[in-house]
């Protein structure tokens, strides 16, 4: 029974679903689309976040019960998602001066303060770290040795030079260049890192992508279906 | 005074996330794991007010909307979590979930990444007024497409012809992941020099 009935509703929702988008009747649109897709799912997603709380907890918990190296920073953790959470939801939205309310999700809630100067920077900075570790791996990684990595080496050279103002100048520098041979044809254009990278993302990048968006749905496709038909059951998970 | 306190303290957030780059120290692992609970806290908040206040509270209790009480009563099973015999409850909420959003995604998929990709594809021609190196780009587009293509079908070995095709399909894979690559430093470095215009012109006010 544990494992049949959630195999059962997975089917007979993932077949009347297929359908569903097929047929323009009301029953179809206002209730299996808006109401049950659009809304149902909605409120039932919105319980999921039990799970990853608990989970998250339950894991800070653990390490700090048994006093696990660097378990101080647990604490740190709890701390953050407690007091961001009791701001949110808890306190009231009351005035505490300088234009800001202590309660709620408001742009000049508290809530929103702690967002914007803690997590905002905080994320951005780790982001931008990347930079870092992308130039050093990129250093060590990057070397022509045949004529598929000169591709992928090139192309990035001239995306990275087209996207920044650099490109644009060395075009301007070059636009009175001209030559004898050939002298209708511009040679400046060689140096149109902007068009020549708006190009690149137009045509062979799209091509490429468009390739790997086909094997992804086709994917996506098998794997839907091997989920309704009950051959793919991991997403049950444990045995019982 | 309150603009000034979210200038310093972002500051030093950002301050302490660099500091990885030296090594892992005590400042980067604070701000790491206060970031990693700040966030679900971030969460919880705007599920609460954007989920729950707005699709379960108001239409429930203001608006008498007793129906939504099924699937309030469904997505409570994932208390189930709680305890070992209770755990395999929230198959069913996860089951209806994924019935409707596989059922669903199908067709979806098939349109959107599927049809409409061989149109603009197969359609690109049949614009008039294309000049000459409009044709030659839209015939690589095309190439490029179903090479690419032919590189991932493993059903032929990659040897002749189709190993010739697969092998310009690689090339244009090539450069898409170039483009990926460089757009995606390009990305991170404006990231950086935001960071860096913030730490030298909001925070210590050195460039103007």
């Amino acid at each position: 029974m544990k494992r049949t009935i959630p195999l059962v509703l997975v089917f007979t929702l993932g077949v009347i679903y297929f359908f569903a988008g097929f047929f323009s009747n009301s029953f179809s649109v206002n209730f299996l689309q808006q109401e049950i897709y659009a809304n149902w799912l909605k409120i039932v997603g919105t319980f999921a976040i039990i799970m990853s709380v608990t989970s998250l907890w339950r894991r800070n918990y653990i390490k700090i019960k048994r006093k696990a190296p660097g378990y101080v920073y647990n604490y740190i953790e709890l701390i953050g998602m407690v007091v961001m959470a009791s701001f949110a939801v808890l306190l009231p939205k009351v005035n505490i001066g300088a234009g800001m309310v202590l309660g709620g999700i408001e742009k000049n809630s508290v809530f929103n303060w702690i967002f914007m100067n803690i997590q905002v920077p905080m994320q951005a900075t780790m982001f931008s770290m990347l930079a870092f570790y992308i130039a050093s791996a990129a250093y060590r990684a990057f070397r022509a040795r045949n004529i598929e990595a000169t591709l992928l080496l090139i192309t990035a050279a001239i995306v990275m030079i087209g996207r920044v103002p650099l490109g644009e100048n060395i075009y301007q520098a070059m636009s009175g260049v001209n030559s004898h041979f050939l002298p209708e044809f511009h040679w400046a254009g060689i140096f149109d890192f902007q068009g020549i990278t708006q190009w690149i993302l137009d045509i062979p990048n799209t091509a490429s992508k468009r390739a790997i968006v086909f094997g992804v749905a086709m994917g996506g496709i098998a794997t839907s279906l091997k989920i309704v038909f009950g051959i793919e059951k991991s997403w049950l998970g444990g045995t019982e | 005074m309150i603009t000034i306190i979210g200038t310093w303290i972002a500051a030093f957030f950002t301050l302490a996330i660099f500091s990885f780059l030296y090594k892992d120290n005590p400042f980067y692992k604070f701000a790491e794991h206060l970031l990693v609970g700040i966030s679900v806290g971030y969460g919880i908040g705007l599920i609460w007010h954007n989920a729950f206040i707005g699709y379960v509270w108001i239409p429930i209790i203001n608006n008498h909307q007793y129906i939504y009480i099924i699937p309030t009563l469904i997505g409570l099973l994932y208390l189930g979590f709680l305890h070992k015999k209770t755990i395999w409850l929230i198959r069913i909420p996860i089951s209806i979930s994924l019935g409707i959003g596989t059922g669903f995604g199908v067709p979806l998929i098939f349109q959107t990444y599927i049809f409409t990709q061989l149109r603009e594809t197969l359609t690109v021609f049949n614009h008039p007024g294309m000049g000459f190196w409009a044709i030659v780009s839209t015939a690589l587009l095309v190439i490029g497409v179903f090479t690419a293509i032919i590189y991932f079908f493993f059903s032929w070995k990659h040897k002749g012809t189709v190993g010739v095709l697969a092998k310009i399909g690689i090339y244009f894979l090539m450069i898409g992941f170039g483009a990926s690559f460089g757009l995606t430093v390009m990305g991170r470095i404006s990231l950086l020099i935001g960071r860096f215009l913030f730490l030298f012109k909001d925070w210590l006010h050195l460039i103007g």
